[in-house]
Order: C-alpha cells, then sequence, then structure tokens
C-alpha cells in the first residue's frame, strides 16, 4: 500500500525508514521493544478510520437501521397492517407521532417495518452482485486473453443497460400475486443487472496485484494459481471490493424504492419505503408526513452506507492522506 | 584555531554571494512526530561553480533544496530558522510573487524524473515556448525561435523538427535535455540539479553530466548538484559539502575531500563504494543504519555507526571545525583523523 | 554454441544455449494483429559453473532483466535451450518443475514491492516451505525462519514484524532469506542492490559473497553498475540490444576490453576519484540505444561505433575467440584491445 509516492514527498517518504522508528542494525544492540508498535495496512486505516466523524455517524445510521430491520416491535408496538379508515389523515397520537394516512395505517410503524424490506432486498442484490464480480472479476483478471476479453465485453453489455429500465421490463413479467416471489425477483434482477462495475473494480485490482514482484516471488517459489491467488492477489482486492460493495447496497436500496414507487417492485399489503412513497405522493397536498417520514428513512439509509463506502475507501487509500 | 582564510561559513566576504543558505532548520510534522530533518544547514555558492550536496536518502540534501526554491510541501514541512540569501536578499522573508519571480528567472531546477516534470499533453515545444511568453512576454514567434535555440543549446539533434514532438516521444537522455532546455529559458544565473542523471544509463549520464558541465561554463551558472554518486561527484563537482542526518558533516575542495576525508561518515562511504579499476578484497561497510529523525541519537548523530565513536560523541553535538582553506568537518576528532592520529 | 574454456573453476552446472526472447507487439482491440516483434534476447549463450558469480551488464532495454526472467520460467522464450545439470529446464514438468524451483532462486531488484505487504515476515521467508511441503515438517518450519533472519544478519525476534517496518536493506535481507530458504544451487540477482543506499550496498554485497562461500552457491548477478560488477563477478558478460557482445573473466573484460561497446561503457563511468579528471580516456558514444523492435543490420551498435565499416553492415560479428582478445569471447570484427579503466 505504501509504494505510492509523488514526486514532492519522495525525500520525505525515503526517510520514512528512519521516521518510522528503525529495529537496530544486525550486531547492534536491539532495542526493539520500545522501537515500534507492529502496525499493519489494516490497524492504519482503523487509525485513520477512528478519526474520522463521519464514519462514526454512518455506522450508527446503519446499526440503527439494522436493528430495526430486525426487531422493529423495539421501535414501536402498533400493527402496521392494522390500518383502519376511522384513522384515515388523524394526527399524531401515542404510538402514532406522525399520524395516520390516506388509508388510516400509523405512519411510524409503516415506516419503521418498511425497514426489513428495503434492507433485505438492498443486501440481498448486494452480495449477489458481489459474489458474481468477485468470481467474474478474478477469473477475467487473473487468467487474462481472450477469457479476458470475452468477459469485459460482456460487462460492456450488461452496463449499456440501464438498471432501472431492465428492472422495470423484466419485474413486469412476474406475477404479481406471489409477494415472496416478487422479492427475491427483485433481489435477482437487481443483483444480476448490477454487478458490472465492482466486477471491474475486482479486475483492475487483480490485474494490479498480479504484476506485483511478490507475486512473481511467489510463483518462483512454485506457488501454484489457487495460493496466488487466495494468499497474494484477494487481499490487495478485498479493500476496494468492499467500498463498493458498500456503496452499491445503498444504491440498490433506492433502486428498490423506486421499482416500488413506479408499481413494478413490492405491491401491498408487503410494506416498503417505495411503495409507501408512493401511495403518500397523491395526498401530499393534504398532508405531509405519509410521505416525508419514508422518505427521509430512505433518503438517511442510502447516504450512511455511501459516506460508510466513501470512509473506508479514504482509509485504505494512502495517496489522500 | 583557523587558518587566516576562513570563508565559510561565518565570515563574509565584502562581495555578495551568488546564493547562501545559513543556518536552515526544517521539520516534518507527521503524524507520528516530528522529524528534524534539516538541522542548521549552511553552504554558499558563488557564479561559474559546482557545489556538490551528496547524501543518501533521508540526509535531507532534496529538502534543502526545495527550501531554496519554495517548492517544500508546507505542511508537512516547516522552516523553523535560518535565511536562504539570494544575492544577499533572504528568500524566506519575501512574498509569493517575489519568489515566483526567483524561480525560474534567477534560480531553476531540474529533477531526476523528466517525464513526471513535462505535460505529456502539450508538444515540448509548447511547454517551453510558453513559459517564454508567459514570463519574457515573447511574441509567438519569437518564443518559438527561442525555444529551437535552447534545445539546439542542449544538443537534442534536429531541434526544429522535435518541437513539435510530444514528451513521450523522446528517449530518458532526450527527455532530460528537454527538461534543462525548459530550465534554462528564462537565464538562470542558478540551476539546481536534483539527481539528474540517477534514473540514466551510464553511458547517457555521460553525456548529460557532460552537458550540463559545459552549460555551466558557458553561462556562467552557479550549480547546485544533489547526488548520491561519488563518482559524478568526482567528475564534475569543485567543492563538495557531504550530508548525514540533516546536517553538513563535511565541507571541502573536492580534491581534498578524494584525498583525506575529514569525517568518518566520508571515510566510510569512500571505502564502502567497490572499484572499477581493481577487483578488491572485500568491503568495508559502515555497520547499522541512517538514524530516525524523530528521534535522532544524542551528541553526533552518527555516533551510532562511527567506528572511531567515543563518548564525547555521545554526549556534545560536534561543532564545525574550521581545518583551512574553507574546509570544515563536524566531527570532534576531525584534526585527528586527517593527520592520520585516529 | 558454448565454448569451454579449460580454467574451469568447478563443473558446468547451468548451461544456456542460443536463448531468444520476442515479445509479439499486437494492435487491435479484440482480434489482435501482430504487427512485428521486440527482440529482447535474441540468441544468447553462457555457462555458469559451480561456486562461480557470472555478471551481466548492460543499459536498460539490452534484455539482460529478461535473460533472468527465463532462468527463472516466469517467461518461456521463443527458442533456444537452458540445461541445469544436462536437463533442460523448459522441458520440466511435474515434479521436476518442482525440483527446479528448489534449485534456482531468485533475488529481485526492489525490496519495496517483491515482498508481500500483507504478509508478516515469518510468512514471507516460510512460503516456501508452505509450497514444498516435504522440505521441513511443519513443527520445525518457525525454527529455519529464524535460522534464516540469523544467517541474513536480522533479530530472529522480528519474525512478526511486516515488511513496512524495516528499512530498504533489511528487507532486502528478507528477499534473500526467502531464495535461500530451499537450499537452492542458483541464485538469480537482478539488480539487487541498486535501489540501496551506498552505504547500505556494501553491507548487501559483503553477505550475498558471505553466503555464497558458506553454501558454495552460484550467482548469475544482473546489474548496470559496472564496479559492483567487477567486484562480486569472477566471470562477466557484456549485453548490448539482445546480445552478449564481449564475455570472459573480471579481469579481462575490465582491463583487456576488445568489443567498443565494452570500451565506451567503462569509459562512460564515473570514477570517484578528481585526480583521474585530467587523464581519463573518453569515449563518448551519441545518440540512443536503437529499438530492439527493428535492430540494426549486421552488428547492432555499429549505429553508434566509430570504427564502423561496410562489413559491419553487412556481416553480423559472432561471439567468438578473436586474436587480439588474448583468450576471450568478443562479438567484433575489428576487435582489438585497448585500456580505458585507469
Amino acid at each position: 500500500m505504501s509504494d505510492f509516492e509523488t514526486a514532492a514527498a519522495s525525500e520525505l517518504h525515503s526517510a520514512t525508514p528512519g521516521l518510522q522508528g528503525e529495529p537496530g542494525a544486525p550486531g547492534q544492540p536491539q532495542t526493539m521493544e520500545s522501537a515500534t508498535k507492529v502496525r499493519s495496512a489494516a490497524a492504519d486505516a482503523w487509525r485513520e478510520l477512528r478519526r474520522n466523524a463521519l464514519f462514526w455517524i454512518a455506522l450508527a445510521i446503519v446499526l440503527v437501521i439494522l436493528v430495526m430491520a430486525c426487531w422493529p416491535s423495539l421501535f414501536t408496538s402498533a400493527d402496521p397492517n392494522s390500518c383502519s379508515l376511522n384513522n384515515q389523515m388523524a394526527g399524531p397520537s401515542a404510538g402514532a407521532p406522525f399520524g395516520y394516512d390516506f388509508q388510516g395505517c400509523n405512519v411510524w410503524a409503516h415506516a419503521v417495518y418498511g425497514t426489513r424490506n428495503s434492507l433485505l432486498i438492498g443486501a440481498g442484490a448486494a452480495i449477489l452482485a458481489g459474489v458474481l464480480a468477485m468470481v467474474i472479476g478474478m477469473i477475467a483478471g487473473f487468467f487474462g486473453g481472450w477469457i479476458d476479453a470475452v468477459v469485459s465485453r460482456i460487462v460492456d453489455i450488461v452496463l449499456a443497460i440501464p438498471l432501472l429500465l431492465g428492472a422495470i421490463v423484466l419485474m413486469k413479467r412476474i406475477p404479481s400475486d406471489s409477494q415472496s416471489l416478487r422479492l427475491t425477483a427483485l433481489i435477482g434482477i437487481l443483483g444480476v443487472l448490477g454487478w458490472t462495475t465492482a466486477a471491474r473494480v475486482v479486475r483492475s485490482s487483480v490485474i494490479t496485484a498480479k504484476q506485483q514482484d511478490y507475486v512473481s516471488a511467489a510463483r518462483m517459489l512454485g506457488a501454484g494459481n489457487g495460493r496466488i491467488m487466495w494468499r497474494h492477489i484477494m487481499p490487495n482486492v478485498l479493500a476496494p471490493f468492499l467500498v463498493i460493495i458498500t456503496i452499491a447496497l445503498g444504491a440498490f436500496i433506492a433502486s428498490e424504492a423506486t421499482l416500488s414507487f413506479l408499481g413494478v417492485g413490492l405491491k401491498p399489503p408487503s410494506i416498503s419505503w417505495g411503495s409507501d412513497i408512493a401511495t403518500a405522493r397523491v395526498h401530499m397536498r393534504e398532508k405531509i408526513t405519509p410521505l416525508a417520514v419514508p422518505s427521509v428513512f430512505l433518503a438517511l439509509t442510502v447516504l450512511a452506507f455511501i459516506m460508510l463506502g466513501d470512509a473506508i475507501r479514504e482509509a485504505f487509500d494512502p495517496k489522500l492522506r | 584555531m583557523t587558518g587566516p582564510q576562513t570563508d565559510f561559513p561565518a565570515a563574509r566576504a565584502s562581495t555578495p554571494r551568488l546564493l547562501e543558505v545559513d543556518d536552515l532548520y526544517v521539520e516534518f510534522h507527521t503524524r507520528d512526530g516530528i522529524a528534524k530533518v534539516i538541522n542548521g544547514v549552511s553552504y554558499h555558492l558563488d557564479p561559474g561553480e559546482t557545489l556538490a550536496v551528496l547524501g543518501e536518502s533521508g540526509s535531507g540534501k532534496s529538502v534543502t533544496a526545495q527550501t531554496i526554491m519554495g517548492i517544500l510541501d508546507i505542511p508537512p514541512g516547516k522552516v523553523t530558522g535560518g535565511r536562504i540569501l539570494y544575492q544577499d536578499r533572504d528568500l524566506l522573508k519575501m512574498s509569493k510573487e517575489e519568489r515566483r519571480q526567483i524561480r525560474g528567472q534567477e534560480i531553476a531546477m531540474i529533477f531526476q524524473d523528466a517525464l513526471s516534470a513535462l505535460n505529456p499533453v502539450f508538444t515540448v515545444g509548447n511547454q517551453i515556448s510558453e513559459t517564454l511568453r508567459k514570463r519574457k512576454g515573447l511574441s509567438k514567434s519569437d518564443a518559438t525561435r527561442r525555444a529551437v535555440e535552447l534545445m539546439d543549446l542542449v544538443k537534442i539533434p534536429g531541434a526544429r523538427a522535435r518541437i513539435k514532438d510530444y514528451p513521450h516521444q523522446f528517449s530518458g537522455g532526450m527527455r532530460q535535455r528537454v527538461m534543462i532546455a525548459m530550465a534554462l529559458a528564462l537565464d538562470p544565473k542558478v540551476l539546481i540539479a536534483d539527481e539528474p542523471t540517477t534514473a540514466l544509463d551510464v553511458t547517457v549520464q555521460a553525456q548529460i553530466m557532460d552537458l550540463l558541465a559545459d552549460l555551466r561554463r558557458d553561462l556562467n551558472m552557479g550549480m547546485i548538484l544533489i547526488t548520491h554518486d561519488l563518482g559524478v561527484v568526482a567528475d564534475v563537482a569543485d567543492r563538495i559539502a557531504v550530508m548525514y542526518a540533516g546536517r553538513i558533516v563535511e565541507h571541502a575542495d573536492v580534491h581534498a575531500l578524494y584525498k583525506k576525508p575529514a569525517h568518518p561518515y566520508t571515510e566510510g562511504l569512500l571505502d564502502s563504494i567497490p572499484r572499477l579499476d581493481s577487483k578488491g578484497a572485500e568491503l568495508a561497510t559502515i555497520k547499522g543504519l541512517p538514524p530516525n529523525l524523530m528521534k535522532p541519537p544524542t551528541g553526533c548523530a552518527f555516533n551510532p555507526r562511527c567506528k572511531y565513536a567515543k563518548d564525547i560523541c555521545v554526549t556534545d553535538v560536534p561543532p564545525l571545525l574550521q581545518l583551512g582553506d574553507g574546509r570544515t568537518s563536524a566531527c570532534h576528532f576531525a584534526k585527528e583523523l586527517l593527520d592520520g592520529r585516529l | 554454441m558454448a565454448v569451454s574454456e579449460t580454467a574451469s573453476k568447478g563443473e558446468t552446472i547451468l548451461e544456456v544455449e542460443n536463448l531468444v526472447k520476442h515479445f509479439p507487439i499486437r494492435q487491435g482491440i479484440l482480434f489482435k494483429k501482430k504487427i512485428g516483434d521486440v527482440k529482447a534476447v535474441d540468441g544468447v549463450s553462457f555457462e555458469l559453473r559451480k561456486g562461480e558469480t557470472l555478471g551481466i551488464v548492460g543499459e536498460s532495454g539490452c534484455g539482460k532483466s529478461t535473460v533472468a526472467k527465463l532462468l527463472m520460467r516466469l517467461e518461456t522464450p521463443t527458442a533456444g535451450r537452458a540445461k541445469l545439470h544436462g536437463r533442460d529446464i523448459y522441458k520440466m514438468g511435474g515434479s521436476e518443475l518442482r525440483r527446479l524451483r528448489r534449485n534456482v532462486q531468485m533475488v529481485m531488484q526492489d525490496p519495496y514491492t517483491s515482498l508481500n505487504p500483507r504478509m508478516t515476515v515469518g510468512d514471507i521467508i516460510g512460503e516456501p516451505y508452505e509450497i514444498h511441503t516435504d522440505v521441513a515438517p511443519k513443527g520445525d518450519r518457525q525454527r529455519r525462519v529464524q535460522e534464516l533472519l540469523e544467517l541474513v544478519g536480522l533479530n530472529p525476534e522480528h519474525i512478526n514484524r511486516y515488511p513496512h517496518q524495516f528499512s530498504g536493506g533489511q528487507r532486502q535481507r528478507i528477499g534473500i532469506a526467502r531464495a535461500l530458504a530451499l537450499r537452492p544451487e542458483v541464485i538469480v540477482c537482478d539488480e539487487p542492490v541498486s535501489a540501496l543506499d551506498v552505504s547500505i550496498q556494501a553491507q548487501v554485497i559483503n553477505l550475498l559473497e558471505k553466503l555464497q562461500d558458506e553454501f558454495g552457491l552460484s550467482y548469475i548477478f544482473i546489474a548496470h553498475d559496472l564496479s559492483v560488477v567487477r567486484h562480486i563477478s569472477d566471470r562477466v558478460g557484456v549485453m548490448y540490444l539482445g546480445k552478449i557482445v564481449e564475455i570472459g573473466t573480471e579481469d579481462e573484460i575490465y582491463s583487456r576490453p576488445t568489443h567498443p561497446y565494452t570500451q565506451a561503457l567503462l569509459s562512460a563511468v564515473p570514477v570517484p576519484d578528481p585526480e583521474a579528471r585530467a587523464h581519463r580516456e573518453v569515449i563518448r558514444l551519441e545518440g540512443d540505444v536503437p529499438s530492439p523492435a527493428n535492430p540494426p543490420s549486421g552488428c547492432r551498435f555499429r549505429t553508434r561505433c566509430w570504427k564502423a565499416q561496410e562489413r559491419c553492415v553487412t556481416e553480423e560479428p559472432l561471439l567468438i575467440l578473436r586474436p587480439a582478445a588474448d583468450n576471450h569471447l568478443s562479438a567484433c570484427h575489428f576487435a582489438e584491445q585497448r585500456h580505458v579503466v585507469a
């Protein structure tokens, strides 16, 4: 990681062996215990992250959202599905801090319970896209040649399909009666259409790592492809990969909301922020909270994931320090 | 204790020096602490002479040059003391605009890596003439004519045609010539060459060093040659300043220094390089490693590696001993070393 | 091809015969069309004897690093053979290839990129044992790694540190320890000291010499620094544009060079002796090395050679014994001894 040197800083850099506190030279009395702390690239990144306020804010939001998705009842005692027209557009009350929407559903409870589906789809699509990107990017980058040429063209083609447009067309063909099927389909479609950017990142990281002298050194020792990929290349790919997948997770959550808003994602009675926003939009002149609450949830969650990804990227990138 | 003629560094001659660095201190503030990179460096340069600043990585030789040029990164760098006098004016007290004027027109610099010093998307002619138009107010055609002259001056064959080429179309040696031409565009009086031939092959290095020596003589420039190569220094330098851990440990006429070093570090360096004219026996080495500039050794910074080190070397920072003829050494036992009594 | 010389130090263990490596130049995106070849190595032959050091010198682009990669089987040759104990290494597979890996190892140039920054020193030096599990039983590996650390002059307690905690010279020691782990017979050293500071170079050179004596290693020592090569080598080959132009004992090449390129190369090396400035013979080559994609016909050096005649254009000079070169091989039609090193 520390191989990046800028011309201006090179003198400083070349001085760093001295700056870092040398372990004593051969034949010299060693005072190693007092000299240095062991620090790896990951430890360096952690030092950097710890000082970043944005990282802590993003992490806090993500943790709250995570807890909300797993145990929504911790945040509201109301049942999101017990809607009553008696409460149509009613104002705030106990257990319903933001009142009720046009269907007479509890706005707060609905948003809280919507978290699970949004996060499920976002995480599911991110995992699927991540696995595809890792496997395909690794193979293309490592083996190169015609395999790389073919994979790169496939990536270009998939990249040319707009994510939302493709998803709309495909989701139209999924029967609307089974909500669990629609959820799985959403994950599948977003994942299959959304792996390409990450695959490119993986591929280029693999190519960079592959050319490192220490990979040649391992090869000269007789190490096989598996060992080289696992021990020497994978660790270099992991950091940029995790960053891009974290950011993608945010984007997938936003995509789900957009699709549900357009009526091709999850449909009632499934609760999701996107469909909540869609139904509330019609009545936004009369009452703003049924639109605002899920919108804020959505915006905060997406932002938190993107901020988290950015913070980690900055921490791992020595050039930005 | 000093000879009648001590021109370095304290006693000032009546005529102003071309360039004089006086007791310079520079620190780097990093997250791991403060590194004292330059610790009281003084040297001077007269017109038409070559001063070699010799040192290993981390010795502070390039940082001194960057401070003179005003291209030191601040932060992390910080000048904490001293003066840099150019024709008796202190560069460190000047405004940014004044320093910009000095840079290029009075003091120019060339670097080790010509490729990254040139802009890849403009032709070399464009890059040379742009400086001339901006800084000297030449017309477009005058600037182009001057650019061709400059490329002729640095002996680029077919300069008139090559002016339209991009940096990547030049070989390493030719790129270095282009960078020298750019540095000479504004007729500087001081040329700082920071490891100008380190990235080049020996036959090309010889060509470039010849060129620099010719230019220095023909244009009567003062040249500061920063290098780690004892061979290059012996070939071209008049005087030599050896740096170690941010200090000049020895300063001398080049003939005197190679004949008999007055500092154990210089002696160690000269003994540790293999020779071209004989296979030689086992190489002498300087034990250990360069010091940690965050926690430099007490006393003399070289004491943990010095084969002559005594108690005083650990307790007292050695002063600059005047050894006559402008020669100085920062060793408690410089005179004994010179007389062969160590 | 290889002419056997009678004065042998030991038995021949590696024989390289007419090794050729051409890299295709391709154009196009999906269907790449071959438009030419870079003739990086173009018919190189030499032999290596047990316990000796063969130096290979030349400027960048002469193909010396490609020779190293070919010997390590990081690249497959376009033609030619390299026989280790009589067996062609390019025909090896399976267990024989694994034995080759144990027998021939390499020390690389850049101590910063040749060690995986995410692995501890123990894991780096221990990796050979993980790959060749039969060399050392699992429980024995840590002890062996610590022995190796001690052998190369590092503190065995530093086994759990990461490469960035060491200086350049110490990292190069780690690289040497890794190369030694499998107790090879041959170590290819590709510019092993050129990234190091002068005072550290000598330490590493001495270490390599000590290890050679201790384990009877044979070295192929590739470098551009002619002084370093003379110091460490028993025999030296000079490469230019993919070919060996002259090869002989260290004394023959440095004291009695016969090829004009060798003479020019030696004359270009700056000597750390300012007194030599005046009376050194100077041969300055004009221009740059031609592109290896399109080398000159006949003798490849003729475009820069002051002796070139019609014959050099039409007839390629072979690397053979020449009358003027008492007992060594030279690839010049007009080979004659000339004393260039003071």
